[in-house]
């Protein structure tokens, strides 16, 4: 974990987030959650950012080697960035469709890999950024404007 | 409603967090994958499900859900009751299937308790 002060955000963390452990899978969710109830914002946008953190912490999990987090909660905004190191995402339009995955049987046994991640993401954001290299990794930024 | 009044109107086995019962149930939510549940369900809910693996665990403390049913009879993982546990999460067991126990908490919560 490493916090830094920066002139223009008020609050920034990040987190690291180990590929495939499924036995943490959520906790950084659970942490990013309880620091922005803290800091005092509203209820919405808090919901909002539990539900894109756990999306993209899952996303980690399932599919990168490892890959990090970054909170920076601003003056109007939460902006989270999903780094990883992975396989990449060779089509993001489909990718983006709710319903496709190319999770495997054991991930779907767990109720994981239903083609909702990145379309809950999109959806709870004001506004969503993807890139992706195939054997590189993943890059989502998100921002959840706070009134 | 809450917990325990639900648990012993529906014959429920509590599994976990049992100094949780006096939870407040606002609403109900059943479901299996958990992305749905994490978009669909409200703070307050009871979450009635089929998974036992520890991941419920995490989606119930995130949604802030008064706590977890399992249906079938199904019991939790060993690691799904010791983080319910930490976290304080109250698991319960219900012999009835998905369609039925939801239709029974759907009843109790219409009526005024």
């Amino acid at each position: 974990m490493h916090t830094t002060e920066t002139e223009n955000s008020l609050y920034t963390n990040s987190f690291d987030i180990e590929g495939g452990n499924f036995s943490k899978a959520g906790t950084i969710a659970t942490r990013i959650k309880s620091i922005l109830k803290e800091i005092g914002l509203p209820n919405e946008v808090v919901r909002k950012s539990a539900i894109v953190c756990y999306e993209s912490e899952i996303n980690i999990v399932s599919y990168a080697r490892k890959g990090i987090i970054t909170l920076k909660v601003r003056s109007k905004t939460v902006e989270i960035e999903a780094i990883d190191e992975g396989p990449g995402i060779p089509d993001i339009e489909l990718a983006m469709e709710q319903g496709y995955s190319t999770a495997n049987q054991q991930i779907r046994e767990m109720g994981f890999g239903a083609g909702m991640g990145l379309y809950n993401i999109k959806t709870y954001s004001d506004k969503f950024d993807i890139s992706s290299e195939v054997d590189k990794g993943t890059f989502l930024k998100i921002i959840i404007n706070t009134p | 409603m809450d917990i325990e009044t639900i648990a012993k109107k529906l014959n429920l086995e509590v599994r976990s967090a049992s100094d949780r019962l006096k939870n407040n149930v606002t609403g109900g939510y059943t479901g299996d994958l958990l992305s749905d549940v994490m978009a669909n369900s409200h703070e307050g809910d009871i979450w009635i499900t089929r998974q036992v693996h520890q991941n419920i665990v995490a989606v119930a403390t995130l949604k802030e859900h008064a706590g977890i049913i399992l249906v079938n009879s199904c019991e939790p993982a060993r690691d799904t009751l010791e983080k319910a546990n930490q976290e304080k999460v109250p698991i319960m067991v219900s012999s009835l299937p998905a369609f039925e126990l939801t239709g029974a908490i759907y009843n109790l919560l219409e009526k005024k308790d």
